[in-house]
């Protein structure tokens, strides 16, 4: 799978709560690897995930633009957002609902869940809608999830 | 229209997964619709795996799933004013 994007396509990266450190660091280099490809990357979150974010991120060099997940989610429901491509991370229950929710109201798009934490595989096996799936139980250390999602992108050599 | 957390909402179920809250609102009301993501309920769009079913009880109130990333997912019951007409009018009776 290419990572070069269409023109004008559009990557929605859905981030869950940011206690599980990973989270963040596979979310910077998640949002460069899009941005490089050629996508025109929206981050949604809470307001802490959100600025812990911009704060890692100073000159933005990963971080695009930003928007509350509430909003976003309002705002897809009703149709004033589109993404062709739609990651999702996953480390509880309220993920895996968002990534269902996302699934629902972009049926489209291509949708990448990235169920992560403690408890992965056990959260990964509630998956059953359709989408691509990475999954690592990953805490603190992102190394290995980010080899599953060189895979997925086809960023692995 | 007022956000869900202004309308002091009774927590039934709290860090509960959508299939313990679909499970519930099904034993405990006569009265269920089925909603898909993102139906808005007063500012909340919901979350969840779809179909997600609501709750009318009394005729004036809703059990609704409300879900937060850090918090997991409550089962939450308001005063649903107009939106239980609402929610009888664009609900499903099924799954």
């Amino acid at each position: 799978m290419t990572t070069q994007a269409h023109k004008n396509e559009s990557a929605l990266l859905v981030f869950g709560c940011p206690e599980v450190p990973v989270q963040a660091a596979i979310g910077l280099y998640l949002a460069g690897r899009l941005g490089e490809g050629g996508y025109d990357v929206l981050s949604s979150g809470n307001p802490s995930v959100l600025v812990l974010l911009r704060v890692s991120d100073i000159k933005k060099h990963y971080i695009g633009r930003t928007i509350d997940l509430d909003r976003c989610i309002g705002e897809v429901a009703e149709g004033k957002r589109d993404a062709g491509l739609c990651v999702v991370f996953a480390h509880n229950d309220a993920g895996i609902s968002y990534a269902a929710s996302m699934r629902y109201l972009l049926p489209e798009a291509r949708l990448v869940v990235i169920v992560f934490g403690r408890n992965a595989e056990e959260l990964a096996a509630g998956v059953e809608f359709p989408c691509e799936k990475v999954v690592e139980k990953a805490v603190h250390n992102p190394g290995r999830l980010k080899k599953g999602i060189d895979e997925v992108f086809g960023w692995r050599a | 229209m007022a956000c869900i957390d202004e309308l002091d909402p009774e927590v039934l179920l709290r860090g509960a997964s959508f299939a313990e809250c679909r499970a519930l609102v099904e034993k405990r009301c006569r009265e269920v619709y089925y909603v898909d993501p993102g139906y808005a309920i007063f500012d909340t769009h919901i979350i969840g795996v779809p179909p997600i079913a609501v709750g009318v009880e009394e005729d004036t109130f809703i059990i609704l799933p409300y879900t937060k990333p850090c918090y997991g997912t409550f089962l939450i019951r308001v005063s649903g004013g107009e939106e239980v007409e609402r929610l009888r009018r664009k609900g499903r009776r099924r799954p």
